[in-house]
């Protein structure tokens, strides 16, 4: 018996495997493929003080071993979540967690301040890196002052577990890391996509309407495996790893590089039931290399 | 409605003319109840440059022989490996997903394919033709050689071509026919299927003619499912997925 089981700074998972905000809508929607109470987590769409419409069509483009979204945060805002949605999932055996977004500090602020009273909501994921937005979300996770400042106003009115999704797309992940983690943030996600764009050649147009957007799948894990080692190597919380994870090996090599948890996204996109199959894939892989505890693997590197 | 993620053994695979393809497919599942305009998510196998699922609207539909057929335009990297598979091997499919066309209220019924866009057509007028329907088809191609399955649509109603180049039926696209243009018919409803601006167009006139019209859109998706919220139409309520909430549209919904 292999025990799955994460202490994730306070959130109890019962196995590694969390899907990535904007790629599983609600959960709902994977119903009929898998059965949700299994998973470690699911963490919902990003949501916004106000309803937001998003960014026009085409807001895809797919390219070589990845695509580009460029959704823009389209959500029903936070208060229909609370009054509509949260109770539709919130009776799910699996932990749910809210991926909350904002323009403006205290939108944030708000926000998370209303996803505090859902009593089966154990953590929020706060997104400073969403690249398609113009005002908010990526600008507060380039420099360390505006993380600070959004990681420090939110932690004030959210009591339960803060995660905080980094962003790629600075020159130095490292210090926006050690900078959220000093303001009281309980771990880090990481990778949001990579800012890219896409040219449709015969046309001359960009293939988005946003002409950029956010570049996922397994194009950059590599990159995003890279960034994770580094961070779990300099912060003293936890970090759940993302970026282009398509099968049970992409997670052990996450867990190895130092996330105690991971988060699959893009992937469930192609196969619908995948989040299972790559649970059923990790415990094939602790029989086979006698693992008897996953978190032997985390950090576990030998270099 | 419940999707189901089955594996579906290739019966045959024919090709039509240059740039279509038709697959015919087995399940040992049971086959769910299937909509017409409903559409399939297609996993291609060992295209090295892509790797979305490929959606595929369902053009023929046999509860007895629990099979399917997509009619298939070669469009890209990843329509272009579907089209090299062989009988005997196995696709990956996502299904049934979308919406459907809704029921009219008469056969007045006309059924408009525009290229690609005769695919859903043919199992539409099957699916009305149990309630009694007969349609009209009006199928519009570039040449007489791009007619697909002519005698196959004959089957199910009354078939009039337009062709650009005036080779077969009446010359001109879709719009430009007789059928559209003679006061003195009158369809009660009209279903279209196309290019985006045949589908303007055609919207245009259903309404300035308060006929209702019903579409079945093609935008870019990635899961099919809702999940991804890329594949949306703006409509006057918003943005709607259409996966999920489409593909098919009331004309007087839609902002385009």
């Amino acid at each position: 018996m292999v025990n799955l089981n994460i202490d994730f700074n306070g959130l109890k998972l019962k196995n590694p495997i969390l899907t990535a905000s904007g790629t599983f809508g609600y959960g709902t929607e994977f119903s009929d493929f898998i059965d949700l109470n299994r998973l470690g987590g699911f963490i919902v769409k990003g949501t916004t003080l106000h309803h937001r419409e998003g960014n026009p069509y085409p807001r895809m483009a797919e390219t070589a071993s990845g695509m580009l979204n460029a959704v823009g945060l389209q959500n029903k805002g936070v208060e229909v979540f609370c009054k509509s949605i949260y109770p539709e999932i919130k009776d799910y055996n699996t932990n749910i967690l809210v991926n909350v977004s904002g323009s403006v500090v205290e939108d944030y602020v708000s926000t998370a301040e209303m996803i505090n009273e859902l009593e089966n909501i154990p953590a929020i994921e706060l997104n400073i890196s969403c690249p398609n937005v113009k005002e908010g979300g990526m600008a507060f996770g380039t420099s360390c002052a505006s993380a600070e400042e959004v990681v420090k106003a939110v932690r004030k009115v959210y009591k339960k577990h803060l995660m905080v999704k980094l962003s790629p797309n600075v020159t130095d992940i490292v210090s926006i890391a050690k900078s959220v983690e000093l303001q009281g943030a309980d771990s880090v996600s990481l990778v949001n996509t990579f800012l890219g764009m896409a040219i449709d050649a015969k046309t001359r147009k960009p293939k988005l309407s946003t002409v950029t957007g956010g570049l996922s799948g397994p194009a950059i894990k590599p990159i995003a495996l890279r960034m994770v080692w580094q961070v779990a190597k300099a912060v003293n919380i936890p970090v759940c790893g993302l970026g282009g994870i398509m099968n049970a090996d992409d997670v052990i090599e996450f867990m190895l590089a130092g996330a105690s948890c991971v988060q699959i996204g893009t992937a469930n996109f192609i196969e619908p039931d995948i989040t299972i199959k790559i649970l059923e894939g990790i415990e094939h892989y602790c029989r086979k290399f006698g693992v008897k505890d996953i978190n032997d693997l985390i950090g576990a590197l030998d270099s | 409605m419940k999707k189901y993620i089955h594996y579906f053994e290739v019966i045959y695979n024919t090709q039509l003319n240059t740039d279509y393809y038709l697959l015919k497919l087995f399940t040992e599942e049971d086959l769910p109840a299937i909509f017409p305009a409903q559409f399939v998510e297609v996993r291609i196998d060992g295209a090295p440059n892509t790797f979305l699922r490929r959606p595929i609207s369902i053009h023929d539909v046999n509860y007895e022989k629990n099979t399917i057929t997509l009619l298939i335009r070669i469009a890209g990297e990843g329509t272009a490996i579907l089209s090299s598979i062989k009988s005997g091997e196995y696709l990956n499919l996502i299904y049934p997903l979308g919406n459907s066309f809704t029921m009219p209220d008469s056969d007045r019924i006309l059924l408009i394919g525009g290229g690609c866009g005769v695919a859903p057509m043919l199992y539409a007028a099957k699916y009305f033709m149990q309630f009694g329907i007969t349609p009209t088809f009006l199928l519009g191609y570039r040449n007489k050689e791009s007619i697909l399955r002519p005698e196959k649509f004959a089957k199910y109603g009354n078939v009039f071509y337009t062709t650009e180049d005036g080779s077969f039926g009446e010359k001109g696209n879709v719009l430009n026919h007789s059928l559209l243009n003679n006061e003195e018919i009158s369809f009660e409803k009209i279903y279209a299927c196309g290019p985006e601006p045949m589908l303007k167009a055609l919207s245009d006139l259903a309404i300035s003619r308060k006929i209702e019209c019903e579409v079945s859109l093609e935008n870019l998706m990635a899961c099919g499912i809702g999940a991804c919220l890329c594949c949306v139409q703006n409509t006057d309520q918003g943005h709607k997925c259409v996966c999920t909430e489409g593909p098919v549209f009331n004309v007087k919904n839609l902002i385009w």
